[in-house]
């Protein structure tokens, strides 16, 4: 398990290529789940320039853990890897990584799911966004279940 | 004997604190600890409280040397 909090920005492929290096799951490991979250350039019908994320030093790093560990204890996983951003955001920038192995695929599917879901109510993140001509706070988060096409 | 109190994000600026003490006091609770901190503001709906960065809720005690902190809803991810 490795979670870490990253001020300068990431690639999320070069991080889990060299994540996967380091450890030695080959033979045991039959599905990677993996969530990559990206900022866009608009929310709520505004485009967005640009974003600051605040968060609570500690209590981020332990909420993630007790995210992490939970999702441990439901399910059969091999290894979890969160990687976060704070900090100053730009437009394009890998906000959010979430790579979870396991042998099996519900396993993997549905950990990666969870750990995201109990991120965005639980971790001590704020966004806030920078506008044309001003600043706004995201005061809540997206669904993260989609609306099915009829 | 004081009890740390930390707000964040929106809050923290409409308050013009990110931290400050407050004088312990023998069985006083979280909402004891925003009125001293904030001098008795109305606290906002929806506010989410934690002690030493566990969730809790409004009405449980606070121990002298406690981290207490005040902030909205997430919106990290």
């Amino acid at each position: 398990m490795r979670i870490e909090l990253r001020s300068q920005a990431f690639h999320p492929w070069s991080e889990l290529e060299g994540h996967e290096r380091r450890m030695s799951l080959s033979g045991r490991c039959g599905a990677a789940a993996i969530f990559v979250g990206t900022m866009r350039d608009f929310n709520e019908g505004e485009n967005v320039q640009g974003m600051f994320l605040e968060h609570y030093p500690g209590m981020t790093e332990t909420q993630l853990q007790q995210i992490c560990e939970s999702a441990a204890e439901r399910w059969t996983l091999l290894d979890t890897l969160v990687l976060h951003r704070v900090g100053e955001i730009s437009v394009g920038d890998a906000i959010v990584l979430v790579c979870v192995r396991a042998a099996h695929r519900g396993d993997a599917f549905d950990a990666c799911r969870a750990i995201m879901e109990e991120l965005k109510h639980h971790a001590p993140f704020w966004k806030k966004e920078t506008l044309v001509a001003t600043e706004r706070w995201v005061e809540k988060n997206t669904s993260g279940y989609a609306v099915k096409k009829s | 004997m004081a009890v740390t109190v930390k707000f964040f994000a929106n809050l923290r600026e409409s308050l013009g604190i990110s931290a400050t003490t407050v004088d312990y006091v023998q069985g006083m609770k979280i909402s004891d600890v925003w009125n001293a901190a904030t001098k008795e503001r109305e606290m906002p709906t929806g506010l989410l409280t934690a002690v030493n960065m566990d969730y809790e809720k409004n009405d449980i005690p606070v121990s002298d040397n406690d981290e207490v902190a005040f902030f909205p809803m997430v919106s990290g991810g």
